[in-house]
């Protein structure tokens, strides 16, 4: 229960607020201002994972976003997250977490044998190991995936609810540091909206944990003033706990806000867990910082070895030294800072340092201080090998020849647990690089900083490589300021003055980018560049044998960046090793492109308040409450919900659907049509319009008459039909499909704004003012009469294809008397308000008129029983109106009409082309497969010849038989033909090709 | 005429009926039920069109993009630059779309006028986070820079359609039509949006 690595005072964290939390089981306990890997580290929990292939035990290497070791399984059932960075995980009251990536347990992971089996296991081994024999491959491949687990996913489903946000800003400043404050400062003096967001619990970026002074002050006093007058501004929007993911074209970014991670689970959901914004920013200021750079050396992976400055963040912010004795390895003066840190902890520390010497010229000062305070300095020296398997014991040091790439003199062994490494640092250009910014490589920083973008984006501070705290500030307000102005804010914002600050050059380096071990590489000892996806030196080199040099080649090859850190610490070193083994300088090797996210977002986040009842819309129509008071079953029709059948006493479907046909042929039926398409077309020019819109001539059609239509597109292919009604002059009003509606708008809208911008017409849609009342059958007038007194229902004067206006159960109705069923019907036109009132009306009054209500399943079989098409079901884009046997609908008077022309292409004119028939299976039971392949001749296996297909198929009640629409080549001339459809089970049965209507086929019984 | 209306309030149905509006501190979400809409087509330039519009609501056509004109009975929305969307007060539709028909086919005025009162429904949302509300699922920056009192817009929301309109500020107060096929939906989502601000 002891915190044996906490430091006495220091830190910021709050001794009086102890949390608990279980590790593996086992139970610990941290601060409140901890991070997950700070209480471990607190509780000198050394071992965290097994690495992803070689299973080698592994420890927390740094202290932030780019942790390659430290991932864990985190909470229980409905909260349970694989894969999250202890190091950016907030310590929470009870909290659970599980190491990954090991079985039976962290100790003793079975798996670990790929480490000693390791020469068997390069790179791109399964490949090569795993190709023979081939049918094996997806076995192969499941117990690879298996064993290079990545964590496990969630059992349940999540039981957080997560939020979304849309938000505009002048200048998005990405990072929260000293870099970034500064530009949101004065970005935000100008009076522009700026939103800056910081990943981390506090502002302040490493200033947290720097002992940095401004102006003689602490620097942490600066960045609270600047906090403070921040907050102030209206304008501007300061997230904490979130990281920017993604930097996408013209300044479109997204970010990840932890909003209640650092807080206790809390059932009631009211905050959202996560808030995924959507950012879109006229001027983006990029101040990520750097990361630290690990040495390569010998087994660096063991636990214990760290990132120097991630040593001092853990001390300085966290108050936790994890572990006695450290030995700081390094090239640059800022490593140097750890050691202060480690000793002023209490701890004991010796420097291995590259250099032959590591004064600087600049800041002596700290050097000398180092020496005074007795702390030794190995100059010249390298750290060649970590000793120890699952903590660290101690490290083998060497003198290295000029070059670097030999072992000099006798090596020396020094005891210690915690070794801080620090090769240098490499400005975070992460965000830079997804937008496609390019970068460049710096001789002196020995790394990439931003080069040119095409968006409007200002890297600065460590991410655009300056390291000088007082040139940070300087350069922060100056890219705030230039920001605004350019985002149209006036240019009277006054920076502060240049701030005097602390400084520590960490340029002066000696760069060897892989240390010699004194074996051959890849011998003995592992190098690691790439800790999270276990990629060694030596597998760039065997990259680079065979033939793998492209950087991106490397990437693939090695997987090097490809795990979830995207390489954050293994990139530079990867391309530089690279450039050692192709003899080529580091710049010509190449980058590679970084992509979103920065870190990993949830799904939850990315999904929002998208889940659900809310995950797309159910669009209902305005009778939908009835349909679900009378059991109806729904189908999805685009985004409506269709009432499909309505089953009766345990009725299945196939029941439901032949009482509901029977019903319409032989009393009446009710249908819900309401989600059909409608278009109010008016102007002196309408009847033009739908003269080229529509095959047929409607130069003639009389008010209240209607009319039957098929619209082609220029292809001359069937795109949508429907009935329009001329209601008045130069007034009428379309129908269309249901799915059609939305694309027949559009449509209209295109032609009369792109070719005929001078036409006198105006579309507007009214699909949902009308609730659509569906009345088919014998019984529908009388039925229809009953409630309705001011329409004269003799068929001389209300005829079949016209409309009438009158009062149906006293609201206002139009009434058209058209028929999708071959029999008598009428479509009752009333607003949606009243729909559900009539519907029910009807139902009440139908009880004497032998009243069903049927769906859209039974309305499929009416129409097919009388070969009516269904755009989309029995054509699909390659279907003419003679195709489907409408050529009577197809006028040869017109001028024009869309897609005319096309008629005379070849292919669309010739013979042959697949045509619509009717079939009618010899054995009258057996319903066809929708879909099935009709075949000239069946054989024993694929491939066959295959002359059609079945477009629909129904059992047909009032035939008493089944009975099927198909396209069949040169279908016309084959009436009388018996044909093999083939189906699913691999048989076959045999039909005969009719025409496509089946029932009353002289069309006598809509007319009543 | 009583009865009549009286009967008329117990037939008629929102999509919205039985759910239950919010009332918060800071959120308020209420159904505007059945406020007459009508959808106008005309040429802003053609004299004889605008003066017959000005005649029958009393304002003028907004023809700045996105704005709307509004008087104590009307209001005209910008919707496109030959489009605008008229609202009136409830069951007024017909009485209207009487007088535009009878006034724009007098003058012989190449415009159209269409009844849709039905197919929208609109919703009312006001509070101090009304706008967060919304800018959870439109992109539209609804900034008082931006956006402000007397502006309009059609734009997405979600999976859905709206348009929007802002009728007040401090607190903002938007009025959202919405197609009333998926007025549950949005309904819906603006309720459960509005759960983390109390």
């Amino acid at each position: 229960m002891k915190q044996i690595n906490r430091l006495m005072a220091g830190g910021r964290i709050d001794r009086n607020k102890t949390i608990n939390f279980t590790f593996d089981g086992k139970k610990y306990q941290g601060y409140a201002g901890d991070t997950l890997a700070s209480a471990l580290l607190a509780n000198d929990v050394k071992l965290i994972g097994r690495s992803f292939k070689y299973h080698r035990p592994r420890g927390i290497m740094s202290a932030g976003a780019e942790e390659t070791n430290a991932y864990m399984h985190i909470g229980e059932g409905g909260r349970f997250e694989p894969n999250c960075r202890a190091t950016q995980t907030i310590l929470v009251e009870g909290m659970v977490c599980e190491s990954q990536n090991r079985w039976p347990n962290l100790r003793w992971d079975i798996s670990a044998i790929n480490d000693v089996f390791s020469r068997f296991l390069p790179s791109g081994f399964y490949y090569k190991t795993f190709m023979w024999p081939k049918s094996l491959w997806m076995t192969y491949e499941r117990i690879i995936r298996a064993a290079a687990g990545m964590g496990k996913p969630p059992k349940l489903a999540d039981q957080d609810t997560y939020a979304q946000q849309f938000a505009h800003c002048d200048v998005l400043v990405a990072g929260g540091g000293a870099a970034g404050l500064a530009a949101a400062l004065t970005a935000g003096r100008s009076g522009a909206r700026v939103i800056i967001a910081e990943q981390d619990s506090e502002f302040g970026g490493s200033l947290l944990y720097e002992n940095h002074k401004i102006d003689g002050k602490p620097a942490m006093a600066w960045v609270d003033a600047v906090v403070a007058e921040l907050r102030a501004m209206p304008e501007v929007k300061m997230l904490k706990y979130t990281t920017i993911a993604g930097y996408y074209d013209y300044n479109f970014l997204t970010a990840l806000e932890r909003v209640s991670d650092h807080l206790p689970p809390n059932d009631d959901n009211i905050k959202p867990r996560q808030r995924f914004w959507k950012i879109r920013a006229k001027q983006v200021i990029l101040a990520q910082g750097a990361f630290e750079r690990p040495m390569v050396f010998g087994d660096n992976d063991r636990p214990g070895v760290m990132l120097a400055s991630s040593l001092r963040h853990y001390i300085n912010r966290y108050a936790v030294l994890p572990g006695k004795k450290t030995i700081v390895f390094c090239n640059n003066d800022s490593a140097y800072l750890t050691a202060l840190a480690v000793f002023l902890a209490g701890g004991d520390v010796e420097i291995v340092d590259i250099r032959e010497k590591s004064d600087s010229d600049i800041d002596n000062d700290m050097v000398k201080k180092i020496r005074n305070l007795g702390i030794k300095i190995h100059s010249n020296m390298a750290v060649i090998k970590a000793c120890g398997q699952y903590r660290v014991t101690g490290v083998e040091i060497c003198q290295l020849s000029s070059d670097g790439k030999l072992l000099i003199g006798d090596k020396q062994v020094i005891k210690c647990d915690i070794i801080a490494m620090s090769s240098g640092w490499n400005p975070t250009v992460s965000l830079y690089s997804q937008a496609r910014g390019k970068l460049r490589y710096d001789k002196k920083l020995t790394s990439f900083i931003p080069d040119n973008c095409q968006w409007d984006n200002y890297s600065i501070g460590k991410s655009n490589g300056n390291f000088n705290l007082a040139d940070i500030l300087t350069e922060g307000y100056k890219a705030g300021k230039d920001a605004a102005v350019a985002a149209g804010m006036e240019n009277t914002i006054t920076a502060p003055k240049k701030h005097i600050a602390s400084f520590v050059d960490n340029s002066l380096s000696r760069q060897i980018w892989c240390i010699p071990s004194g074996y051959q590489l890849g011998e003995k000892v592992k190098h690691f560049h790439e800790f999270q996806n276990d990629a060694t030196a030596a597998d760039i080199y065997l990259a680079a044998r065979e033939g793998y040099q492209s950087v991106e080649h490397l990437k693939r090859y090695t997987t090097t960046g490809m795990g979830n850190d995207q390489g954050k610490t293994s990139n530079v070193n990867a391309i530089a090793i690279m450039s050692e083994a192709r003899k080529i300088d580091v710049e010509d090797v190449g980058t590679t492109t970084f992509r979103p996210p920065f870190t990993p977002v949830t799904f939850g986040a990315v999904a929002g308040q998208n889940v659900n009842d809310l995950f797309i819309p159910a669009r209902k129509t305005a009778i939908h409450q009835s349909h679900l008071d009378h059991g109806a079953i729904f189908e999805d029709v685009g985004d409506w919900k269709r009432a499909r059948y309505f089953p009766q006493n345990g009725e299945d479907m196939y029941q439901a659907v032949q009482r509901e046909c029977l019903a319409v042929r032989q009393s009446v039926g009710m249908l819900d049509a309401s989600t059909l398409g409608k278009i109010d077309l008016k102007g002196r020019d309408a009847a033009k319009l739908l003269n080229m819109l529509y095959t047929n001539s409607w130069s003639k059609l009389g008010i209240n008459k209607c009319r039957y239509g098929l619209m082609l597109n220029e292809h001359g292919m069937i795109f949508d039909d429907g009935v329009t009604t001329c209601i008045g002059e130069n007034h009428y009003h379309m129908t269309t499909t249901t799915g059609g509606a939305a694309r027949v708008l559009g449509w209209i809208e295109e032609w009369l704004q792109t070719e005929w911008p001078d036409a006198e017409v105006y579309a507007t849609s009214v699909t949902e003012q009308w609730a659509v009342i569906a009345l088919n059958g014998q019984n529908a007038k009388a039925l229809l009469m009953e409630l309705c007194d001011d329409i004269n229902f003799d068929s001389d004067d209300f005829p079949f294809m016209s409309m009438r206006q009158g009062h149906v159960g006293g609201v206002k109705a139009n009434i058209y008397r058209i028929s999708f069923t071959g029999e008598l019907a009428y479509e009752i036109n009333i607003p949606a308000r009243y729909g559900k009132y009539i519907w029910d009306k009807l139902i009440a009054h139908g009880k004497f008129h032998d009243l069903s209500l049927y769906g859209t399943e039974a309305m499929h079989v009416l129409r097919a029983e009388k070969g009516f098409i269904i755009v989309g079901q029995d054509t699909d884009g390659t279907a003419t109106p003679m195709d489907v046997n409408m050529d009577w609908i197809v006028s040869k008077k017109k001028d024009d009409f869309i897609g005319k022309r096309s008629f005379t292409r070849s292919d669309t004119s010739r013979a042959g082309r697949k045509q619509l028939v009717g079939l009618l299976t010899i054995d009258p039971e057996i319903i066809l497969m929708e879909g099935a392949y009709a075949v000239e001749k069946p054989l024993p296996q694929p491939p066959m010849d295959m002359i059609g297909y079945v477009t629909s198929s129904y059992m047909s009640p009032i035939m008493g038989r089944s009975i099927a629409l198909a396209m069949i080549k040169d279908g016309f001339n084959r009436m009388g033909d018996v044909i093999d459809i083939a189906m699913m089970d691999g048989k076959f049965h045999k039909a005969l090709i009719t025409g496509s209507v089946f029932f009353d086929k002289k069309g006598e019984r809509s007319h009543g | 005429m009583v009865d009549k209306i009286m009967v008329d309030n117990i037939i008629k149905r929102s999509p919205l009926d039985g759910f239950k509006p919010l009332n918060s501190k800071n959120v308020k979400l209420t159904e505007q039920r059945f406020l007459s809409k009508l959808q106008l087509r005309g040429d802003i330039n053609d004299k004889k069109f605008t003066d017959a519009v000005a005649a029958i609501i009393g304002i003028e056509l907004p023809k700045e993009p996105c704005h709307f004109n509004i008087s104590k009975d009307y209001q005209a929305c910008w919707m496109a630059h030959d489009e605008w969307l008229i609202l009136a007060s409830e069951d007024q539709q017909q009485i209207l779309m009487d007088k535009f028909y009878k006034s724009l086919s007098d003058d012989n005025i190449h415009a159209s006028i269409t009844d849709v009162s039905d197919y929208y429904v609109m919703l009312s949302l006001l509070g101090n986070n009304a706008m967060d509300i919304l800018t959870k699922a439109t992109p539209l920056d609804l900034h008082s820079s931006q956006f402000n009192k007397g502006m309009c817009s059609n734009i997405i929301f979600a999976k859905a359609t709206i348009f929007l309109m802002q009728v007040d500020n401090k607190p903002s107060a938007y009025n959202i039509m919405i197609r009333w096929s998926m007025a549950d939906y949005l309904w819906d989502y603006l309720c459960d949006g509005a759960r983390e601000f109390g």
